[in-house]
């Protein structure tokens, strides 16, 4: 009997969960807000499924109903890629520590 | 490129993204962290368009779409002020939920290039998993949207609630489940249509109830949803990168949501659910009676300060909106001149979102060593001379420990009361945003400074 290749994502999935979990806890509370750029930020991987839909069809036309929907999903999710990562080193570069000689 | 080897790649870029988090333990690796993230997003995209092997005039495109998306986002990242950063993540959360929802369009129409069966013939679970995917993802967008339109002042931050509001998300809840299920037996394209459509209006009715101070906890389940989506995205187009950092986000929004709520000692359906005391009569009542308040001038605040060994600040939303964080440091930066010792104490629901305090003093360059979390400050509050509440209100209000009838009854508070003596900078003596009087106000030790949070610091430096 062969397993559905389906249990071994759901599997990475649950375990990914676990890992998260464990994860966030042992983020300082002051970095909540770095936290949350960083997370829009990498769940814009999601532009994977935009650049498929749009560039992997054998269609002639650039611009057919699926990849029109691709095109639109890169532009939002380079959006919150570049924003994402870009904002959140912005507020990370602004975290010092107290200075010793003081 | 191999399936297998594409697949380790997507493998690896997720291990980068639990590496990114893992590094904001501490922000001394954060920003190691935020390197990983974006190593791991480049392989992503890389291995993707590699694999796909079309360099024809729709890869031009690609690069010309990416950067467009690009420039706009780092110019936002670049200009946004930290004040707002709330509202940017919002914004940033609609953004991804869309994407979801164009993702999982184009694979509805177009499942051939997606490994997943044809068009009216696709695959029942990859139409569950994508049917998932833009319901989610839509919620995510028109949610967001309202949160952000209410953490802008566009829209009023105050409960929007009607009669059968409850009943009526249910009912569009189960009407949502129905269509996936009969979505899946006919494959209709207008049943998929009707299915984002009705979750696009879900996502509006579940966030309008919802009041401006309880936005952090919004915020958070939003952040939560956007991961979900991107799973079940990732579950349709079998991509670990995505599956894994679906499970990532997801679980992340969900912890800060719960770390959220319990700094409000509420439930999260409670949160949800909408409306906090926001109409409650009689509070407004109590608030209408005259009690004598002592109220002071710069110049007493800053004796008062001057003469203090140990002065704790207490930041609120107030001192976003005012801006005053810059002020606020010089300020402190003076009284350490005066030999005063000063720390910073953070309520966990301070501001519009997780962390918002810490992100505003660290912009001012407040080292992160001298800010404090609750639990970790609460006891100094007995031995110190004075607390400088600026901008907060609820979170120091000692009825949450006494009143069992309050709404804030169990709320952890900041012991501002314990100290010597209080100064509290307001605009007026309105309740805050749970609607209710605050006690302090009117005791013996405390002095307000009716003034805005930035000039009233600007003036107690201009005394010290």
């Amino acid at each position: 009997m062969e397993i559905d290749p389906f249990i071994f994502r759901l599997s990475i999935f649950i375990l990914s969960i676990f890992v998260g979990y464990y994860v966030v806890w042992s983020v300082t509370p002051s970095l909540h807000t770095p936290l949350m750029s960083v997370t829009n930020a990498i769940s814009s991987v999601i532009i994977v499924g935009a650049i498929i839909a749009s560039l992997a069809g054998n269609s002639t036309e650039v611009f057919n109903t699926a990849s029109i929907f691709g095109y639109l999903a890169i532009i939002l999710a380079a959006v919150n890629i570049f924003g994402g990562f870009l904002v959140t080193q912005r507020m990370l570069a602004m975290y010092k520590k107290k200075k010793k000689d003081k | 490129m191999s399936a297998n080897l594409l697949a380790i790649f997507y493998l690896v870029s997720g291990v980068l993204f639990i590496l990114a988090l893992r590094g904001l333990s501490s922000p001394e690796t954060s920003r190691q962290g935020n390197l990983y993230g974006i190593i791991g997003m480049i392989i992503a995209i890389s291995v993707t368009i590699i694999s796909i092997g079309n360099f024809s005039i729709g890869f031009v495109y690609l690069i010309i779409f990416l950067i467009i998306g690009g420039t706009l986002g780092a110019f936002i990242a670049f200009k946004i002020p930290m004040t707002a950063m709330p509202e940017l993540v919002a914004g940033f959360h609609s953004l991804v939920g869309l994407a979801a929802v164009f993702v999982a369009i184009s694979a509805f129409l177009n499942p051939e290039i997606f490994d997943l069966g044809y068009p009216g013939d696709i695959k029942i679970a990859s139409l569950v998993e994508m049917s998932l995917g833009a319901a989610i993802g839509a919620i995510t967008f028109t949610g967001s949207i309202i949160a952000f339109l209410k953490l802008r002042g566009i829209m009023s931050g105050s409960p929007i609630t009607f009669v059968g509001q409850h009943f009526l998300n249910l009912v569009l809840g189960i009407l949502l489940v129905g269509l996936i299920y009969y979505l899946c037996k006919t494959q209709s394209e207008n049943l998929f249509w009707s299915l984002i459509l009705i979750s696009f209006l879900v996502g509006i009715l579940l966030i309008i109830p919802i009041g401006g101070a309880d936005m952090p906890v919004v915020i958070s389940m939003l952040n939560s949803y956007s991961g979900w989506a991107a799973a079940g995205i990732g579950f349709t187009l079998e991509n670990t990168a995505l599956i894994i950092t679906g499970a990532l986000v997801g679980s992340s929004g969900a912890i800060l949501s719960y770390i959220m709520c319990k700094g409000m000692n509420r439930s999260f359906f409670n949160v949800i659910l909408g409306g906090w005391g926001a109409t409650d009569d009689i509070s407004n009542k109590k608030s209408t009676e005259q009690k004598p308040v002592k109220s002071g001038n710069a110049d007493d605040a800053a004796f008062l300060m001057k003469n203090a060994s140990s002065v704790i600040i207490v930041p609120g939303y107030g001192m976003a909106v005012a801006q005053a964080q810059h002020a606020l440091k010089e300020m402190v930066d003076s009284l350490k001149k005066n030999g005063v010792k000063v720390s910073y104490a953070i309520h966990p629901v301070a501001g519009r979102m997780p962390g918002h305090m810490n992100v505003l003093l660290a912009e001012a360059s407040v080292p992160y060593d001298e800010v404090f979390e609750l639990e970790d400050i609460n006891n100094d509050f007995a031995n110190c001379d004075v607390a400088y509440v600026i901008g907060a209100n609820d979170v120091t209000n000692p009825v949450a420990k006494t009143d069992p009838q309050s709404p804030i009854y169990g709320m952890p508070i900041l012991d501002v009361e314990k100290s010597k003596s209080v100064l509290f900078v307001k605009r007026s003596l309105s309740p805050g945003y749970a609607g209710i009087d605050n006690d302090l106000f009117y005791r013996e030790n405390t002095l307000m400074l009716f003034a805005d949070a930035k000039k009233m610091t600007e003036e107690i430096t201009k005394n010290l």
